[in-house]
Order: C-alpha cells, then sequence, then structure tokens
C-alpha cells in the first residue's frame, strides 16, 4: 500500500517535462483567437458592407452638392426649413407607427388562432400565412399595384360589379396612403405572426392550468399570463420592424412613387429622389440620416424596457 | 540527354522575350487598338439594340477596337443609378448613355467634347436648344446629344374621333407634308381649340388623358404647357417669377381642362397615358410613339386611327417637350480618343437613319437638319402616322426648368414642381394664391443648388 501510495505521488517526478509551446502557436490556439479567425469573414462583411458605408453617408451628407466643399451641418438645417421635408417626417411616422401597429395586432390575433388549433391542422396554416413574407416584395408589390392600377384596377371592376363607386386608390392622397399602408401589413403581418407563435408555445402550460385552477378566465389568462410572457418577444419584433418599415421603399416606390403630390414619400424614397434622381447625393444621404436618430431613441426604450423585464424575470 | 543552361543560353533568351515585349504594341492584332467599354440605355423597341451594336462593332473592326455594350435599363433608375456609382468609384465605362440632367450631375468627371460637338454643328447645322441647355456649361459641351432615346412629346391624337366629336381634323391640318401645312389653319390649332376640342370629347366618352403625376410625361407636357403661356418659374438670373398674371391664366386654364381627364391621372405613371390609349378609351394624349408602337402590336385597330402633330399654341408660342439623352465619356476613362472616334461616327446622318429606322422613328436625333429623315414618312399605319413627331413648323422645343441655371433646373424638373402646383390647385382645391406661394417657396429651396 505504502508502495502504491509513494508511486503514485512520485508520478510528476518521473513525468517527462511539459514542452514549452511556442509563442505564435499559443496564440493561434487561444479560444479567442480562434472565435475572432472563424467570425472574421462576418466581421469583414459588415465592416464592409455595413459600418463603412454608414460612416461615409455621414460624411457624404456634410459636403455640398458637387462634393467639393465641406460643409457642415448645411445640408440638415436646409431640409429643415423644407416643407415638403416635414411632410415626409411626417408620413414615414404615420405609415411606420399604423403599419406595425396593425401588423402586431393581425399577428397577435392570427397567432392565437393557429395556437389553438389541433397540431395535426397548424403546418398547413402556419405555412400558408408566411407566403407573403417569403414572395419577393419588388413581385409582390407589382401585383397590388395591378389590383390598384389607376385606370385597370381589379378592385375597382370587383366594386363596380357589385354596385359601388370606383375608389381612386393612387390618385387621392388619402387613399394612395391607405394603400401603401394595406400592402406593408400584408407583407410583414407573417413575421409578427411567426415570432408571437413561437413565443405563445414556450408559455409554460401549467401557468394556465394553475389560472385554471383559481377560475381565471380566457380574457384573465390572456392578461395576467400570457401578455407577461410574451412581452420581451413583442417588444424586440416591434423594434426590429419599426426599424424595417421606417426605411421601407420598395412598396411606395413601386405603387405611388411618392405621389400624388408627394403625399405618400417615405424618407427612403425621398432620399432616392433627392440623392439619385435629382443628383444630389450629399442631400440624399442627409435625408436618410434623419431616420437615425428617431430609431436610436425608439431602440433605446424599447431594448431599456426588455433588459429590465429580463432582470425581473432572472 | 542532358541539356546544360550556360549563360550565354540565358542571355539569348532574355534579349528575345525584351525584344518580343517591345514591338508586341506595334504589332496590329484584331484588337490592337484596345477596348471600349460602353454602359448605353437599355432601348423599349425590341432590335433597337441591335442596330446600335451592329454599328458600334462595324466601327471596331474597321479600327481594330473591341467594343463591350452593357445595355441598361432605365426601369427603376437603374441607369441613373449605375451612372452614379461610377462617377462615385472614379471607375467604370469608358462611355456613358445619360438621361435628362444627367450630365450637368456628372459634369465634373466628365471628359469635354467640343471638338466632337463642334464638328457636328459645323456638319449638321443649328442644334436643339434643349441639348445645348442640358450638355453644355459655361462654353464647354460635357456630353454628346443620342439620336438613340432623345424623344418630344407633341399630340398623339385619335383623328377619327377628333373629327368625329370635336370636328377637328388633324390630319388634314398636319398632313405628312410639311410644305403643304397653312399657317392660318396650324394657327387654329391653340390651346383654347383643344380645351374646346376636350370638354367636346369627354362629353363623348372618349377623354383626352393627360399625365399629371410626377414623372417625365407629365412634367413634359406641363412644362411645354406653361412655356406657351409665357410663364417663367425662375429665371437665368436666379430670380424667381412665379408669381405672375401669366401663372394665374395657366393655372386657371388648368382648372378647366384637368376636369376633363381622367380622374386617376394625378397617379399615372409614364406608362399610363400609353395605356389608356391603346386601350381605345382615350382621344389624345402627349407622347413619343411609343404607344402608337405598341397598339401597332396589341390593338391595330387604335393604331391605325392615330396621327402625331404639333402641340397647340399659346400666347408665347407653340411647344414642345423634348428630352435628350446624351452619351459622356468619364474622364478616367482608359481609352477616351478612341471613344470620341466612335461618337462622332454613331452621330453621323447615315448612322442616324439606321438608328431611327430601327426604333420606328422613336429616336429623335437633336439636329433639324436630319429630320428629313424617311422614316418618319413612311412609317404606319395609317402611314405617315409619325411625320408629325419631329418638331416642325413653329413648333420649339423646351424643358421645364430652362432658362434657370441647370442646377436649379434639374431640382426643379426632377421634383416636378410644375405638376404638383397643377395638382394642388386642379386636385387638392388649393387657392391659387397659396398654390404660388407654395411654388415661390419650394423654388427659393432649388436655388441652394
Amino acid at each position: 500500500m505504502a508502495d502504491t501510495v509513494q508511486s503514485w505521488i512520485s508520478v510528476p517526478d518521473t513525468a517527462a517535462p511539459p514542452v514549452k509551446k511556442k509563442g505564435f502557436q499559443k496564440f493561434v490556439r487561444r479560444r479567442s483567437t480562434i472565435a475572432f479567425l472563424m467570425c472574421a469573414p462576418l466581421i469583414a462583411v459588415v465592416v464592409g458592407l455595413v459600418i463603412y458605408p454608414a460612416f461615409y453617408s455621414i460624411y457624404l451628407s456634410m459636403l455640398n452638392k458637387a462634393q467639393t466643399r465641406f460643409i457642415g451641418l448645411g445640408n440638415f438645417t436646409w431640409l429643415m426649413s423644407r416643407d415638403v421635408f416635414w411632410m415626409v417626417v411626417w408620413q414615414s411616422a404615420i405609415f411606420a407607427l399604423s403599419a406595425v401597429f396593425f401588423k402586431a395586432l393581425i399577428g397577435l390575433i392570427t397567432a392565437h388562432l393557429i395556437n389553438n388549433l389541433p397540431d395535426k391542422g397548424q403546418r398547413k396554416w402556419r405555412g400558408m400565412l408566411l407566403v407573403p413574407w417569403v414572395i419577393p416584395l419588388a413581385l409582390s408589390t407589382l401585383g397590388w399595384w395591378w389590383m390598384f392600377d389607376p385606370t385597370h384596377s381589379a378592385f375597382n371592376w370587383l366594386l363596380k360589379g357589385l354596385g359601388f363607386n370606383e375608389i381612386a386608390w393612387l390618385s387621392q392622397p388619402y387613399w394612395a396612403r391607405f394603400s401603401v399602408i394595406l400592402v406593408n401589413v400584408w407583407y410583414g403581418a407573417p413575421f409578427f405572426l411567426i415570432m408571437y407563435l413561437a413565443a405563445l408555445k414556450s408559455v409554460p402550460d401549467q401557468l394556465y392550468e394553475a389560472a385554471a385552477i383559481d377560475g381565471a378566465n380566457a380574457w384573465q389568462k390572456f392578461v395576467h399570463i400570457t401578455l407577461p410572457m410574451m412581452r420581451n418577444i413583442m417588444a424586440i419584433t416591434i423594434l426590429f420592424s419599426l426599424i424595417v418599415t421606417f426605411a421601407n421603399f420598395d412598396i411606395v416606390q413601386i405603387m405611388t412613387a411618392g405621389g400624388p403630390r408627394n403625399t405618400t414619400h417615405v424618407f427612403a424614397t425621398y432620399s432616392f429622389l433627392t440623392g439619385i434622381r435629382s443628383g444630389d447625393l450629399p442631400l440624399g444621404s442627409a435625408v436618410s440620416l434623419f431616420m437615425l436618430p428617431i430609431l436610436a431613441i425608439s431602440a433605446i426604450f424599447i431594448l431599456r424596457g426588455v433588459r429590465k423585464r429580463g432582470r425581473e424575470i432572472g | 540527354m542532358s541539356h546544360r543552361t550556360t549563360r550565354r543560353t540565358v542571355l539569348k533568351s532574355t534579349a528575345a522575350v525584351a525584344a518580343v515585349t517591345l514591338a508586341s504594341p506595334y504589332v496590329r492584332g484584331a484588337y490592337a487598338a484596345g477596348t471600349i467599354t460602353m454602359g448605353c440605355w437599355d432601348h423599349w423597341v425590341p432590335g433597337a439594340n441591335n442596330a446600335l451594336t451592329k454599328i458600334c462593332n462595324e466601327w471596331g473592326e474597321k479600327n481594330k477596337v473591341e467594343i463591350k455594350i452593357d445595355y441598361i435599363t432605365s426601369q427603376g433608375e437603374k441607369d441613373k443609378l449605375t451612372a452614379a456609382a461610377e462617377a462615385q468609384a472614379g471607375t467604370g465605362h469608358d462611355i456613358m448613355s445619360h438621361r435628362d440632367w444627367n450630365i450637368r450631375t456628372h459634369q465634373r468627371v466628365l471628359e469635354p467634347l467640343n471638338d466632337v460637338v463642334d464638328s457636328m454643328i459645323k456638319k449638321y447645322g443649328p442644334i436643339s436648344p434643349v441639348a445645348e441647355y442640358l450638355a453644355k456649361n459655361k462654353g464647354t459641351w460635357y456630353g454628346i446629344p443620342t439620336t438613340v432615346g432623345s424623344q418630344v412629346k407633341p399630340c398623339q391624337t385619335r383623328f377619327d374621333l377628333f373629327k368625329e366629336h370635336a370636328g377637328i381634323d388633324v390630319q388634314a391640318m398636319f398632313p405628312s407634308d410639311e410644305s403643304k401645312w397653312d399657317k392660318a389653319t396650324t394657327d387654329k390649332w391653340t390651346w383654347d381649340a383643344f380645351l374646346d376640342a376636350a370638354q367636346k370629347l369627354h362629353k363623348a366618352g372618349f377623354p383626352v388623358g393627360l399625365p399629371m403625376g410626377q414623372t417625365s410625361d407629365a412634367v413634359d407636357w406641363v412644362g411645354a404647357f406653361f412655356n406657351s403661356m409665357g410663364v417663367v418659374f425662375v429665371d437665368d438670373k436666379d430670380n424667381i417669377k412665379v408669381n405672375s398674371d401669366e401663372t394665374r391664366k395657366a393655372l386657371e386654364y388648368m382648372k378647366k381642362l384637368m376636369a376633363v381627364n381622367p380622374p386617376e391621372v394625378y397617379a399615372w405613371d409614364d406608362a399610363g397615358n400609353n395605356r389608356w390609349m391603346i386601350s381605345g378609351k382615350g382621344s389624345s394624349i402627349m407622347n413619343p410613339p411609343s404607344s402608337w408602337a405598341v397598339a401597332k402590336r396589341d390593338n391595330p385597330s387604335v393604331a391605325e386611327k392615330i396621327w402625331h402633330h404639333p402641340m397647340p399654341k399659346g400666347p408665347k408660342g407653340r411647344f414642345v417637350g423634348q428630352l435628350p439623352q446624351f452619351y459622356g465619356v468619364w474622364s478616367f476613362s482608359k481609352n477616351k480618343t478612341a471613344a470620341k472616334d466612335l461618337l462622332l461616327h454613331i452621330s453621323q446622318k447615315e448612322q442616324v437613319a439606321q438608328l431611327v429606322e430601327a426604333s420606328f422613328g422613336y429616336d429623335l436625333p437633336s439636329f433639324k437638319s436630319m429630320y428629313d429623315l424617311p422614316t418618319w414618312k413612311t412609317v404606319g399605319p395609317p402611314v405617315g402616322v409619325s411625320y408629325g413627331y419631329p418638331p416642325r413648323g413653329d413648333e420649339q422645343t423646351s424643358v421645364f426648368g430652362a432658362p434657370a441655371r441647370a442646377e436649379v433646373g434639374a431640382q426643379m424638373y426632377n421634383q416636378a414642381i410644375n405638376t404638383v402646383m397643377v395638382s394642388k390647385f386642379t386636385q387638392g382645391n388649393e387657392k391659387l394664391d397659396d398654390v404660388i406661394k407654395w411654388a415661390e417657396k419650394e423654388l427659393e429651396g432649388t436655388l441652394r443648388a
């Protein structure tokens, strides 16, 4: 026994001294180095296609039209003195807020409906309802445009057939705004549906069972269990959608190109008009950068709420 | 067998390689004079691109220059996006085609082309003032007006409907031979006569279709109308002149005219009026012969009753909206001399004739001396349908934005200040003074350019 113990203890003494790895090899084999190397292509893409263009855009927005002179915030102050620009700000807000509200509402209702379907039928409905979201947006918007076509609108054909008056879908400012918001809601609601459905699936059944024992009705279960459990997912989904909707270009450009009378322009289409069509890239950059503070402020508030709730749950 | 490399053999081989390398530029190979890359507007007429490719390749073969052409669509402004990207990056095609105001937008990176344009003016006479306004700055030409894609937007009329419902025979007024045009008769073709006809045709169920959106078809015809009424938005010395009696009269006229247009004209893009005409519902639009060409394919019974002729006359004259295209040579082009030679070749009357023929008369050169090409007289049905398409008689070309500085004009044109103004008054029912005030403020903004 004593021998055994002695030999066991003596192992370190008899073992070969560890080989000291060279510095570079050690550096390469470090977990953090490997992680960095594996992320490097992604970092390169983000730097090249996101960070560099973003900073270049900021730089561009501070130049004169010919890009020969630094004018500081001249483009921004000029924009702020224009009525059309404030109309664009107002319209972008109406477009994004109303579209996100309806997308969230429709997403929530359909997610609940699908969640309450038997498992067997759910997959089909999920697939069908996701179709608007997976069709390329430019293509589906073109389809919508044909239905709203100023002269040969399919909807007007239907309305006429039913004995109603035709509607000037794209030539009357209010109807044109309605039309572009409608298409955005149609396209974006499935994203909310899928996110909310995932959130609903993650709510433990035991909570509902406990509530049922306590005599809670469906509404009380929704308000006191479902909503609190979904709040973080809802907040992140709304934030993500708000960013995408604020920056939307395709729908407005294809359907109305900002008309009639500039009444449907959003930041992206107005930026295209001033930057590319009118050949004033610095001004176009300044228009698009106006979105930044609006989205940054909403992101700060929403993410702060998410973190706060995360800490409460934790 | 062993092969021994000696110092002598190494020296010999090196000398031989050096001799071949130094002598190679002087060996006349298939493309000894290099390559020219072109970014050209993608023509909507099937086969029209082939005519340009053929002309360029023939020149290339003769001059030992390889020609590479990329046809870039103007759908979604892809051609403008490409030009903006190339100007920004300082690299790209040698020759790029530019629409409307793009020459002035990119002039700081465009090669002066006075030698080419001056030689053409010497040979073919005066050039379109609109082309000059858009491509010449302080005596320097930065673009050469192309035949391909250049257009005017005169009246395109259903002569049968005008004759039946308005009692106007446009074929008799503007026959396909200018020498037979009678001044006393053509002088009666005024905006008042047009309004009277439009009201009668509206009543008959065949309204005229005049776009009032913010795209070029709308901006061009409204610009020409305002010119003929003597309305000046901004003069060449940056003075805002829109608050005038002429503007008030023009807007009051528009109120009456737009009331007899279909309500959807405010949402039309550049294809809206074409569809209106082709459908057979419309009696008149202001457009190049593109809608006639499509009607010829899709609705021949409509096509054979169409006639192109000059615009109505106003108190200050008869104006038609012109939208020329240009070729520009980038200052960073690698083959400037060859590029200029090629452009000079494309611009000769023989080549222009081929291009006009391939586009069924849609493409319009910027030299009046070329309006005698046979295509416009022979194309049909009806034969001579496009004879009145090129500006003839007392019709003058115009572009909305002129006579303001081109930088200012570009803003006015692209923001469609003229059509928005009309829409506010006629569709939005805003007060006349408020509309003029709005326009003044917008124009003030354009002066920043």
